[in-house]
């Protein structure tokens, strides 16, 4: 890790051994001591959430592969069996569902929080992307986690988005029929989703860690978007962040423990407490709360290539953010234009969800009796603003807004300077 | 601004929220019909929801009595009655194989264990232990869907985590059917494959008798056996063994709750006293 002076020295004959040969304890100790920002608000703890999620999810996993096996025949009644008569399988079944949840709200949360204060604006671009990796990553592994207790969600869900593939143009149906190995989702399907869901949460972890790298390199944003200039902007990440990081993550954990304990099955679906029935399709698929807004992108036209393009379209944009973002001001709090359309930006994403879990044809705002806008347009207007909000406001708004006075250094803003813009908590 | 944006921020949160329990609402209606969703205060609801022992006792008894003749419970094993928080556990038999009681249940359950002869490979039905499952009332599935027009009855394990609003959904189904069509389903609005089971008296309900701690034993008379209390019962039943933990659960999340209030507030005060001399 680079970025400050290393300020480790080894005191033991073996430590200075060690350092000459692994600096393994050096990058810890750097760690410790890197110089963040002072002013961090308690949006900036969801990184240190999410790696504890990341680490729940890796252990109560590794321990449910253990009693877990991927055959349609038995897989069902296998997370039953979990449950009944593995020691504590009650326990750990639910810790990993209800976790996966838990992972993609904060993650959400981190991800508008880099977007509302322009953490992916220069020289912070790497961290973005790799972050923007680990967010696909994270879905495709969520997606076949789900499909993996074979229940009814389970199957149809995998049927209807594996069944996307074949919109792709001449090779569709071969690749659909290629990753699902057969013509329909069935054992092979099931094989190697266990397979992959095992896998890609190492390499979230090995991206995760260059994800960290990048960010000691380029250094934390904060709050008013401004770079540290002196000695006095920064604080020693320990103690002054492994505490605040650590009163965040109770927090966060009671907020886990209470849906563990008391509503494992609140944010899941309960057709898939229903086994696996290819002949049976439920009235209503839908996918996990994460993936609604995407869903509702994916409905919301007609035709499915283009429905899957948009889809697609919907998480690559945000690979290409930091260049379509064109003001030099980070923070939104000095851009008093843009960050209106931000919240608009927030509502829609809400929106987008509402409409994902919905039936199209539904009315969504009655206007006049049997009359009104349907879930389906409401779908296709949020869809546009997603896209507009990226492609044509941050592009735009850089170029004509004029941004408020920015403060002399991180400093003068805590302290309430001279500068008016700086509304600093 | 600052405010504007904490009150937007509030605002779509509470519109998140709003959205989401929409949806639940919704889902939890899809279910049947509201007219005649019927809503019990059951006892396992809320932070300290326990199991009714006895009632679940009684809901056994209408299961075996009534259901059982076409409904399995794949997922259970009849040693699972006398789990700790389950119908039949006795402190005394920590390991439910040896509890008398399951052992009864499962030596004269109905149907028979298929099992093989070990010295000659041939088929031989013999009578359940604690160890075995709920064994099939039917043969094969094929089986089971040509003697129920044409529909194999649904596993019953875990059915009342099946349904939004599972135990309610049950309860109103099995209480739901009309008066002049007993294959009619008010609640689902359909015709059901199944005719009205529960009349009034269908189950006559054994007396509970409870071992006093001087060794006497007390009698406790069960409740009049009417549709809506059969009903009751084997969903208490049927809610405990789509759940069977639930009660481990809910007096372990208490622990972990008081230990994560305490262990927060002990870190906002180390935060507190961390931060004391730096203005942020």
């Amino acid at each position: 890790m680079s970025g400050h002076l290393s300020t480790y020295e080894p005191k033991y004959g073996v430590t200075k051994w060690l350092d000459k040969r692994l600096p393994i304890i050096r990058m810890g100790a750097d760690f410790m001591t890197y110089p963040s920002p002072r002013n961090l608000n308690y949006w900036w703890t969801f990184g240190g959430i999410l790696t504890l999620c990341l680490m729940v999810q890796i252990i109560t996993g590794v321990i449910l592969a253990m009693h877990y096996t991927a055959n349609v025949d038995v897989a069902f009644a296998d997370v039953q069996r979990i449950r009944r008569d593995v020691p504590f399988g009650w326990l750990i079944q639910p810790m990993h569902a209800v976790g996966a949840a838990m992972f993609f709200f904060a993650v959400y949360v981190h991800m508008f929080r880099g977007l509302y204060y322009g953490s992916y604006k220069a020289p912070r671009e790497m961290i973005w992307i790799l972050g923007c990796i680990i967010y696909l990553i994270m879905m495709a592994t969520a997606f076949l986690g789900y499909t993996l207790p074979w229940g009814q969600m389970s199957f149809w869900g995998a049927t209807v988005i594996s069944n996307f593939f074949t919109a792709v143009p001449f090779v569709g149906d071969s690749l659909q029929q290629w990753i699902l190995g057969g013509y329909s989702v069935d054992n092979p399907t099931l094989n190697r989703f266990f397979a992959l869901h095992f896998l890609l949460p190492f390499v979230i972890a090995a991206v995760v860690g260059l994800h960290v790298w990048a960010m000691h390199h380029a250094g934390q944003n904060n709050p008013v978007g401004i770079e540290p200039k002196s000695k006095e902007d920064t604080l020693a990440f320990h103690p002054y962040y492994t505490v605040k990081d650590a009163f965040a993550v109770v927090v966060f954990l009671l907020i886990f423990a209470f849906f563990i304990f008391y509503y494992p099955d609140a944010l899941g679906h309960a057709d898939n407490y229903i086994e696996a029935d290819p002949l049976a399709t439920p009235a209503h698929i839908v996918p996990e709360w994460y993936f609604l807004p995407f869903y509702a992108i994916l409905r919301a036209v007609p035709d499915k290539l283009m429905g899957l393009l948009l889809m697609v379209g919907a998480i690559a944009v945000l690979f290409i953010l930091p260049w379509l973002d064109t003001s030099k001001v980070r923070s939104m709090r000095f851009r008093p234009v843009t960050r209106i359309w931000f919240i608009l930006f927030l509502i829609n994403s809400f929106i987008l969800g509402w409409c994902g879990a919905a039936t199209p044809s539904d009315i969504a705002i009655p206007m006049g009796e049997d009359k009104g806008l349907n879930f389906l347009w409401l779908s296709r207007i949020s869809t546009l603003y997603y896209f507009a909000y990226f492609l044509l406001i941050l592009p735009i708004m850089g170029m004509i807004e004029k941004p408020k006075e920015l403060p002399e250094s991180i400093t003068k803003s805590v302290l309430g300077g001279a500068s008016s813009g700086g509304a600093a908590s | 601004m600052r405010l504007t944006f904490k009150t937007a921020l509030v605002a779509a949160t509470a519109l998140g929220l709003a959205a989401f329990a929409g949806v639940k609402v919704a889902e939890a209606a899809g279910g049947g019909d509201a007219k005649y969703k019927k809503q019990v205060e059951w006892g396992f609801n809320g932070f300290t929801g326990k199991y009714d022992r006895h009632a679940m006792q009684r809901g056994y008894q209408v299961y075996q009595e009534v259901c059982s003749s076409c409904h399995q419970l794949k997922f259970m094993s009849f040693r699972h009655l006398g789990d700790k928080g389950g119908p039949f556990y006795d402190k005394k038999y920590p390991n439910p194989i040896d509890n008398p009681v399951v052992k009864y249940i499962a030596k004269n359950y109905p149907v028979p264990i298929q099992d093989i002869d070990w010295d000659t490979g041939e088929d031989l039905p013999r009578d359940g232990k604690p160890v075995d499952k709920f064994p099939s009332p039917y043969p094969n599935s094929v089986a089971a869907a040509a003697a129920n027009f044409g529909k194999a009855p649904p596993d019953l394990s875990v059915m009342a985590k099946a349904r939004p609003d599972g135990a309610n959904h049950i309860y109103s189904f099995l209480l739901g059917y009309d008066k002049d069509d007993n294959m009619y389903n008010k609640f689902l609005g359909t015709k059901v494959a199944m005719p009205d089971q529960l009349f009034d008296g269908k189950v006559d309900y054994e007396v509970i008798k409870v071992q006093n701690k001087d060794g006497s034993v007390k009698e406790i008379q069960p409740p009049e056996a009417t549709r809506e209390q059969m009903a009751k019962d084997v969903t208490e039943f049927l809610m405990w063994t789509a759940d069977p933990k639930m009660e481990a659960r809910k007096s372990l999340g208490l622990s972990v709750m008081i230990y994560l209030l305490i262990l927060a507030g002990l870190l906002f005060f180390a935060y507190r006293e961390v931060w004391r001399n730096v203005k942020h």
